[in-house]
């Protein structure tokens, strides 16, 4: 056998071919327009290919050709502010040779070969180095300096190395052996990039989202995953997460969704402003779009192309957060190509490497020592889009297997446009006790309790409903209702939060806090009043209470608060003096 | 003219299989002719050295191994011109109407390429369709893809004929372009769609594509793609804003599991195939606005839930694709109430750009919270009087009850040629949102209530 075979077979992404040596993942160009395909296996003199691109009248005999290489992703500087496509091809560059539409047979580097960019090194001639060492610095974007790294397999004693301005394939570097070294370096996306150590996650990812951060949060480097039926907020609870997270870098995967919401991302993330930095958040942002109608074995491929790079910049020393929309349409295209290969179907007809590979992905994951010596982190969020939105199906379940955090959509709250629809009563994190120590440093001491308080209101709530809906409201004794009422401010006053509104749309730690906190002290007060007599109806028709609801639009928050504690105690008192 | 093959193997379902051919291109056109004289027209699903796989579209009745097959060496193409508009076209694209063949400008691709997400333009040029439940809580914008999710037997048609007369987008007075696809409708309900263009003019500014109830099956899986393909090119080379109506999604999908069982594929979920989301896709991504051009293509299409159910696959895949939903009610329909659209249920996910003060108005986003919660709770609250009486209600749960009804009886209802403007929609919102105490409206900023709450805009003026 050798390198040029030819093509058997053509089914849709799925091709045949004859003649060809191969490996399992190699990457190979079939047919006359050299479509970009990967071996995924391999039965006598036959190999089969998943293509990335469109196979419309593509003929068997055609030639294919064999790179020997795996499907590997461009590392180094420029990835910052990039939109590509699920194999890494930059969608701008694609639109200027193909023009609007994606036609096929175009090759495109995830890197631009022309760009030159500003290197200062670190190491100098003489020093040992090991894989994943930092030899140097690049300012990539205004705020992120990009740590240029020895490939993870290579070490050796510098020789020379070079500062001042380079295009990311010249040499900047050559070692004692004359191994040489450039700024960019290429990684097989299927393989998790090496570590130096696993570290237990401990700090929390901060979101600015107040059910996430108030109640479930995720840490970074942790696992999480986002459920729920169509139209019921997966999408904008990541691209909340996306803009607000106080991670470094955002990996953003729009894997087999909409075309508009990508266009939106990419024309929204310029705009907004990292709260933290000042700077536009799309210089801190990798956005990979394999839409539904884009070729589906890229679609596969998108995932792994994400958390590589989301790896590389955690070699950096970086926290990285990284969203993939939708896990499920990930599972789907590797349904897709499984029963084109006519493999026994597990459940559901998916694969029944399913569940491997899930875990696999969310492995990659994690708290780390680098190679470098440095910590980093991926924080990794997955959206998973169940048929019917009925979380038995398989995706959801095996997900809620591996992941910490599970934030379950709910479609009856967003038909009532309560947003974000996290159900507070079915989502949980298992970090919160790990999280402890943080808040009470970082927060409050009183964080903890406050939050578990809410909670325990939040849960009663729902076993009072269950009494309303058996014999209407008026009959519950008057402290009920009032816990009701309490619960009901909890619900609309902190947990709904407006992704659309100026101020809301991101609420700090400290002012999360305190809202709950005025919430909570309200519903003590309340109690209280109810406890020395004064009358239920008296306590419902405070004006305080209506003003709790729509704090936190304000734009100056502790001002408007501080005036409506005020207003609190003063009408509190009144109450009592009746 | 290329090779005819006498070569077919097998023949099953929707299917045949041709032995002994020379290299055939996947997804190839493909022309059968049939003893008597008449050719039949196919597709490639699977080719290889061997065996080659032929899906006909107009259904295999009629061959034998005796037919001749011949590969035309090019994937299927639609001959596009301007002259496309004011004609009706069959399923397969053949002239209906007695008219001459088009004289084809281009001839173009049926599968369409995806769009560069990198070219695309965000939707948010308001259109006004006139209809409250639509404009006011579930907003269309150019360049969406939002369908109907009804059910047999309710007026969708009217509905979707109502936005294709009275869609305008804001400050222009020009109608759309409609491309209409009819997919495995009745006769009857095809008739309906054609006589209301011809009553309103509109069939000249429209290509109209019939696949009925008795023609073949797996012809409705190109209908939709020769109609999107018209439409792209209306839009992207003539500049045009064009409204496709695609009817009905369900006997599409119907085909389409046709189409999989045939080929005996593992079926997916409730029989239908497990590519049947990327499929759907290929259909409804071909909505949007391209940077730099004029023209823009909108969906507005029609699926009907097999047993009201909206978590049966194809509503259920659908609603995962398309940007919103508009679902109608059998309930409201039952009431009485046209049109009988559920806003709950229902969702425009591009509103919020399409929307605000420089679109429609600053409050129509906080009016239109509003109205969704107080309606949520009231249809909650109508549960609970069924069990414990109205009584047992507090005077606060009573306002909501009442809200319900109201918003049902004058912002839902109205007249199948009632056009309302946006503001007309709104200011029905606020009467209503009236009725509740004012401190129970949390959704709307002060500011607003200030200025368009008509307690105070009457002390204003
Ligand atoms: N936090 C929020 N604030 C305001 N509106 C929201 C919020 N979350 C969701 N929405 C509303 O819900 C709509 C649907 O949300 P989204 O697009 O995120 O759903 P999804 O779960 O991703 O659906 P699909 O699975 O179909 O992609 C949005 O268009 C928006 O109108
Ligand atoms: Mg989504």
């Amino acid at each position: 056998m050798k390198n040029k075979g030819e093509i058997y077979r053509i089914s849709g992404p799925v091709v045949i071919i004859t003649g060809l040596n191969t490996k399992m993942y190699d990457v190979v160009k079939v047919g006359k327009e050299g479509l970009m395909g990967e071996v995924i296996g391999i039965e006598g003199d036959k190999s089969t290919v998943q293509v990335y691109e469109e196979t419309s009248g593509v003929r068997p005999g055609e030639s294919v050709e064999n790179t020997g290489m795996s499907l590997s992703v461009e590392l180094g500087p420029g990835l910052l502010e990039s939109i590509y496509d699920g194999i890494q091809r930059p969608l701008p560059v694609l639109k200027d040779k193909m023009g609007d539409f994606i036609t096929r047979g175009v090759t495109a580097n995830g890197l631009s070969r022309e760009k030159e960019w500003d290197f200062v090194p670190t190491v100098k001639k003489g020093d040992k180095l090991n894989g994943g060492d930092i030899i140097g610095t690049v300012q990539e974007t205004q705020n992120i300096e990009h740590r240029i790294l020895v490939p993870p397999a290579i070490s050796g004693t510098v020789s020379e190395i070079k500062k001042g301005k380079f295009k990311v394939d010249e040499v900047i570097c050559t070692l004692a052996d004359g191994k040489m070294l450039t700024m960019m370096q290429k990684w097989p996306v299927r393989k998790p990039r090496p570590v130096s150590k696993k570290l237990t996650p401990s700090t929390p990812l901060i979101t600015g989202q107040r059910i996430l951060d108030g109640l479930f949060p995720v840490a970074k480097g942790g696992t999480a995953a986002i459920p729920g039926p169509f139209g019921s907020g997966k999408t904008v609870t990541q691209q909340q997460l996306a803009k607000w997270s106080d991670t470094e870098i955002v990996v953003y995967i729009g894997c087999g969704e909409r075309g508009n919401e990508m266009a939106d991302v990419l024309y929204e993330f310029p705009e907004i402003k990292d709260p933290k930095t000042g700077r536009p958040l799309m210089e801190r942002t990798v956005l990979i779009a394999n839409t539904s109608n884009m070729p589906v074995a890229a679609r596969e491929a998108s995932v792994y192309t994400g958390i590589t790079i989301a790896e590389y910049y955690r070699d950096m020393g970086y926290d990285v957060s990284l969203m993939a929309d939708s896990t499920s349409r990930w599972a789907e295209a590797m349904r897709e190509i499984s029963s084109r290969l006519e493999e026994m179907p597990g459940e559901e007809g998916y694969p029944a490497y399913l569940a491997a590979r899930l875990s696999e992905f969310y492995e990659r994951a994690g708290k780390v020592k680098a190679l470098s010596g440095k910590n980093g982190s991926i924080t990794v969020i997955g959206a998973v889009s169940p048929p019917g939105g009925d979380f038995s199906e398989p995706i959801t379940q095996n997900t809620l297997r591996i992941v910490k955090v599970f934030w379950a959509l709910d479609a009856k709250l967003a038909q009532r446009r309560h947003f974000p629809s996290i159900n507070w009563l079915n989502s949980y994190s298992l970090y919160t006790k790990a999280l402890g120590p943080w808040y009470d440093e970082h927060v409050s001491p009183d964080w903890v309790n406050l939050r578990n308080d809410a909670m325990e209101l939040l849960q009663k709530e729902s076993e009072l409903q269950e009494i309303v809906q058996l014999v209407g409201s008026d009959a519950l004794p008057e402290d009920q209702q009032l816990t009701l009422e309490v619960a009901r401010m909890i619900r609309e006053y902190f947990l709904q939060q407006n992704a659309y509104h100026e101020v809301d749309t991101f609420c700090p730690m400290d002012k999360q806090f305190k809202l709950l906190k005025s919430i909570m002290s309200w519903g003590d007060k309340a109690h209280n009043a109810l406890d020395g007599g004064a009358p239920i109806e008296d306590i419902m028709k405070l004006k305080s209470k209506d003003e709790l609801a729509k704090v936190k639009y304000e734009k100056e928050f502790d001002n408007a608060l501080g005036v409506i504690l005020k207003s609190m105690e003063d009408e509190f008192s009144k109450l009592r003096g009746k | 003219m290329t090779k005819e093959y006498k070569t077919i193997s097998q023949i099953a379902g929707p299917l045949i299989f041709v032995e002994k051919t020379e290299p055939v291109g996947y997804n190839e056109l493909v022309n059968i002719n049939l003893p008597d004289g008449t050719t039949k027209r196919g597709q490639v699903l699977d080719t290889s050295n061997d065996i080659v796989v032929v899906q006909v579209f107009e259904g295999t009745g009629g061959l034998n191994r005796d037919c001749g097959v011949r590969f035309t060496g090019e994937t299927i193409k639609l001959p596009v011109s301007k002259d496309l508009l004011g004609r009706i076209l069959s399923g397969a694209g053949e002239p209906l109407d007695g008219g001459p063949r088009i004289v084809p400008e281009d001839r173009l691709e049926i599968t369409g390429a995806a769009i560069n997400p990198y070219a695309r333009l965000p939707p948010k040029d308001f259109i006004q369709t006139g209809i409250s439940t639509i404009d006011g809580m579930n907003t269309l914008v150019r360049g969406q893809k939002l369908p109907i999710f009804s059910g047999s037997g309710l007026p969708h048609n009217e509905i979707a004929l109502q936005i294709a007369r009275q869609a305008r987008v804001r400050g222009s007075n020009e109608p759309f372009a409609v491309v209409f696809a009819a997919m495995g409708i009745t006769n009857e309900e095809a008739q309906y769609f054609m006589s209301d263009f011809e009553r309103t003019g509109a069939l000249e500014r429209a290509v109209v594509f019939l696949n009925l109830a008795d023609d073949p099956a797996v012809e409705r899986l190109i209908t939709p793609r020769l109609a999107l393909t018209a439409a792209e090119y209306l839009a992207y080379e003539h500049d045009m804003h064009v409204l496709v109506i695609l009817t009905d999604i369900t006997n599409y999908c119907e085909a389409l599991r046709q189409m999989g069982a045939a080929r005996e594929e593992v079926p997916g979920r409730r029989g239908y195939p497990g590519y049947m989301y990327t499929d759907l896709a290929s259909l409804y991504e071909r909505a949007g606005v391209v940077k730099g051009r004029k023209g823009s293509v909108t969906q507005f299409s029609i699926l009907s839930m097999p047993g009201d159910d909206i978590t049966h696959p194809i509503p259920d895949l659908s609603g995962y694709i398309t940007e919103g939903q508009i679902v109608i009610s059998r309930e409201l329909h039952r009431k009485g109430i046209y049109p009988p659209v559920n806003v709950l249920p229902s969702l425009s996910r591009l509103m919020n750009s399409g929307i605000g003060a420089t679109r429609t108005r600053e409050d129509h986003k906080a009016v239109s919270d509003q109205c969704y919660a107080a309606y949520a709770e009231g249809k909650d609250l109508r549960g609970l009087v069924a069990i414990v009486g109205k009584d047992a209600l507090s005077e606060r749960d009573k306002k909501f009850l009442e809200f319900a009804d109201m918003f049902e009886d004058r912002f839902v209802r109205q007249g199948i040629d009632e056009n309302r403007d946006i503001e007309t929609t709104l200011s029905i919102g606020w009467e209503l949102l009236a009725e509740l105490p004012e401190a129970q409206l949390t959704r709307i900023d002060n500011k607003y209530i200030q200025k368009y709450h008509p307690a105070h805009k009457a002390k204003q003026e």
